[in-house]
């Protein structure tokens, strides 16, 4: 600014929207180019039943990345979410049986919510960083999970139960319906609501945001017992469509949806951040899964390709801060 | 001990000492466009003790550190033992033998005192480190006259030890430049004399100190030469003999260019009845000591008190922001005892905190949500925000304080400090506060937003608020409050009313509690 400046390394200053350019739409971007080359080089790609498809099966982990968005936003991370997707499974199969396949299809996201509370309550009660304490309470979920299964599968081949993951209304998939309901309310309490407003600044400013008087411990557990919520939902999705409730579902599902928030351009470090780049994120992730499999390219350069992905994004977001 | 030290780097002493080792040239520093150094031209020659002394933020640390090379300085020469250098960071300075030892000391608490001594720097065979530490430290304490257990973990230690460590550090990389800032901030009056012996000792052996000191007592006791600083300028540089407490003082205050015009001081207030807030005896873990004040309805409040004195820490307990060990805090007569900022803030009591970078601002969010973020309950139904209500606020606030860029959403993170303070207090502001703490609120701002925060200043307390005001600047206490007191130690030592007496006075006054302080410590 001032002319008598001479500090040597200022020249990144020119660069400066193109890098606000690229968090906010890189993923847009992406998305656009690989449906134009995907298009190109397969014919059975661009179909609506692949697309549908496509945005279907990737329902649950996308409810996920949604509720993920929260967390990050807040500042912290929730690597439990796999474990609690796999407790909400196998409680919605136990009680669908047990009970009532529609009791079994409520009990998930609120079991998955109570989780999550719990994880809230460690992270801001013991002042642990939230990395650390949601991967021992992941551990005592997985736990919890298989002393539920008894190490079993659950079958459960009930039309009641299986509605959730397998029916459409007209064309679209319920599943969809139920992901776009979710993510449109995470993102009018992230942009419109005080909620969200304190996440936002509860991420950016821990400090700030207690000295403006924000009870930043009771934000930071709702963040978690809503993404807990989601994980339970997300279960009820999946497991309602398998029709199979197993303590090992959703392994390393928690990695999946963190990658796809950070590749979506949602800030690592807290404060900036929104619900459908992440969406986009993990449509992003499956893309580039369909296109190996439509293609028949060798599935060994995916997880290659994929973390190349997760490396740019994750450049973008720290270049981002940095200036 | 001089056997001990034959193979031992004997530093160029005996030299010509009239070259100067260090040579500033025109330097100038800003932060974020706000100028803190202006056309610095100063000499360290080899083999002196050079004091650094000036108020709170004249910039005798931002020397020291652009000296250290922990501040980039943004324009003028640097010249190090004869080379103009160009780009001078820790790792270069040390490279060219200077070392710089913090007012935080920073050792690794869980090594040795050998292991901190030679941290980076181990001998090692094949990549195994050779475990010759504690007889190289030997050599070292031998020429400094320590006597410290190479072996005891740091975080042990005490301050003083803690030092001894660091300048070994220093010797161990062969500086032959040492920058001290505060090094006696922590010391007892004993400690302080024995680290002045430590400072002459190596002043005789040919190395340069560089002393950073607001104890004035101290600079003048140890220093061959003494820099005066004033508002980011130099004031006048000497041999220390020629000096007195006095005309150091009177260097330091001057009369000078901050003689701004302040507003006109609000009517006095009614001082009978309830106090606006009360305070009686509050101490917390961070420092303060039963401290007691009081703040009447449409009063302005000063707190003065030099660096460390625990200014801050008062007003962060009575926000809430820091926990109590014990004493009451009461506002309008009803006792504030579940304190924490939420519960303040419903109270009625705002502050606008020294850092507004780390500690006013979100940097991640608009103009706008960073102005209602402590009230957004206000413009909320059921949760969801009015959007209409709160730029309508927003845009008067900014208006009123004329932030520039006029933008409701604007990004507050490009803003310049001065406007970045507008927001911070009108995110207070419009809570309509009838408390009103503001801490450092004119630091680094520039003079245009400065004003308009002392005018703010003076029409909130014509509206019926109090204020509590603290500000490293005298002066503006003095220009802007009805009635101050004075900090030291984390007590309230005394008060006084500005008009009745001068900036020259108070910092008499502020240094005299200082020494009472210091030879407390040392009874």
């Amino acid at each position: 600014m001032s002319a008598t400046n001479t500090t040597p390394g200022a020249s990144a200053a020119p660069l400066l929207p193109v890098l606000r350019f690229l968090q906010t739409y890189a993923v847009a971007v992406m998305i656009a180019a690989l449906i134009v080359l995907l298009t190109i080089l397969s014919d059975s790609f661009l179909t609506l039943q692949n697309l549908i498809n496509i945005l279907n099966q990737n329902a649950p982990l996308a409810i996920m990345a949604s509720a993920m968005t929260l967390v990050i936003i807040c500042g912290g991370f929730d690597l439990s979410v796999g474990a609690i997707f796999a407790v909400g499974g196998v409680v919605a199969a136990a009680l669908a049986l047990q009970v009532h396949p529609v009791a079994g299809l409520i009990a998930a996201p609120l079991v998955g919510m109570a989780l999550g509370f719990v994880n809230g309550l460690t992270i801001t009660a013991l002042k642990i960083h939230s990395f650390l304490a949601t991967l021992a309470t992941g551990l005592v979920y997985r736990g919890i999970a298989i002393l539920i299964t008894g190490g079993t599968l659950i079958p459960v081949r009930l039309d009641a139960f299986t509605w959730l993951g397998r029916e459409r209304i007209g064309p679209v998939y319920v599943a969809v319906l139920v992901l776009i309901a979710f993510a449109v309310i995470l993102t009018v309490v992230l942009n419109r609501t005080t909620l969200g407003r304190k996440m936002f600044a509860v991420g950016g400013n821990e400090e700030a945001s207690i000295l403006s008087g924000i009870r930043t411990r009771r934000i930071k557990i709702i963040a978690f017992s809503i993404n807990g919520f989601a994980a339970g939902l997300a279960a009820a999705i999946a497991v309602s469509r398998i029709s199979l409730g197993q303590a090992t579902a959703g392994t390393g599902m928690e990695l999946e949806a963190i990658a796809a928030v950070i590749i979506g351009g949602t800030s690592i470090y807290g404060g900036q951040g929104a619900v459908w780049r992440s969406v986009a994120g993990v449509f992003m992730l499956a893309l580039v899964n369909n296109g190996f499999n439509i293609l028949n390219a060798d599935p060994f350069y995916k997880d290659l390709t994929t973390g190349l992905i997760i490396v740019a994004a994750v450049a973008i977001s720290a270049s981002g801060r940095r200036n | 001990m001089d056997e001990t030290v034959t193979h031992w780097h004997e530093p160029g002493g005996g030299g010509d000492n009239a070259t100067p080792c260090i040579s500033l040239r025109g330097v100038v520093k800003s932060f974020s466009g706000v100028s803190v150094l202006r056309d610095i031209d100063i000499d360290f020659k080899a083999g002196e003790i050079h004091g650094l002394i000036g108020e709170n933020g004249a910039g005798k640390s931002t020397v020291g550190k652009i000296v250290g090379g922990y501040y980039t300085r943004s324009g003028g020469a640097l010249t190090v033992f004869g080379d103009t250098v160009g780009h001078w960071d820790p790792p270069q300075a040390l490279a060219r033998g200077v070392a710089m030892m913090h007012q935080e000391l920073q050792l690794v608490p869980d090594l040795t005192v050998a292991q901190n001594v030679f941290l980076g720097i181990e001998t090692s065979r094949a990549g195994f480190l050779a475990g010759d530490e504690a007889a190289r430290l030997a050599e070292i304490a031998a020429f400094a006259g320590f006597d410290l257990d190479p072996l005891a973990r740091a975080g042990t230690l005490s301050i003083a030890d803690q030092q001894k460590v660091e300048i070994m550090r220093a010797l161990a990389r062969e500086a032959r430049v040492i920058v001290m800032d505060e090094p006696t901030s922590s010391l007892t009056h004993d400690e302080a004399e024995r680290l002045h012996g430590v400072m002459t000792r190596l002043r005789d052996r040919g190395h340069t100190i560089i002393y950073v000191s607001h104890f004035l007592d101290h600079v003048l006791a140890v220093c061959d030469t003494v820099t005066v600083m004033r508002d980011g300028a130099i004031i006048r540089t000497g041999p220390a003999k020629d000096e007195t407490k006095a005309s150091l003082i009177t260097a330091m205050i001057g009369r000078s260019a901050k003689e701004v015009a302040y507003p006109e001081l609000p009517p006095e207030p009614r001082r009978s009845g309830t106090p606006l807030l009360s305070v009686h005896g509050l101490s917390t873990e961070t420092g303060v000591r039963s401290a007691d004040l009081a703040l009447y309805p449409g009063e302005i409040v000063g707190l003065v008190g030099l660096v460390g004195s625990g200014r801050t820490e008062i007003v962060r307990a009575i926000f809430g922001a820091d926990p109590a060990l014990s004493g009451t805090v009461e506002i309008d007569g009803e006792p504030f005892d579940e304190r924490s900022p939420h519960a303040a803030i419903a109270r009625g009591l705002a502050m606008v905190p020294e850092d507004r970078r780390k500690q006013g601002l979100v940097l991640t969010q608009p103009v706008r949500a960073n102005m209602t973020l402590p009230h957004l309950g206000a413009f909320a139904k059921l949760g969801l925000i009015g959007e209409r209500d709160e730029r309508d606020a927003v845009a008067r606030l900014v208006d009123y304080f004329g932030v520039h860029p006029n933008q409701v959403d604007g990004q507050v993170v490009n803003y310049s400090g001065g406007n970045q303070q507008k927001v911070v207090m009108g995110k207070w502001i419009l809570g309509d506060p009838q408390i009103i703490i503001l801490d450092e609120p004119s630091r680094g701002v520039d003079i245009g937003a400065r004003r308009r925060i002392h005018e703010f200043i003076g029409e909130t307390a014509r509206r019926g608020a109090g204020i509590l005001l603290i500000s490293s600047e005298i002066e503006e206490v003095m220009g802007l409050a009805h009635r101050a007191y004075t900090v030291s130690g984390g007590r309230v030592t005394g008060q006084f009313v500005p008009r009745e007496t001068t900036v020259d006075k108070v910092i008499w006054r502020l240094f005299h509690e200082q020494d009472q302080q210091e030879a407390k410590k040392s009874a």
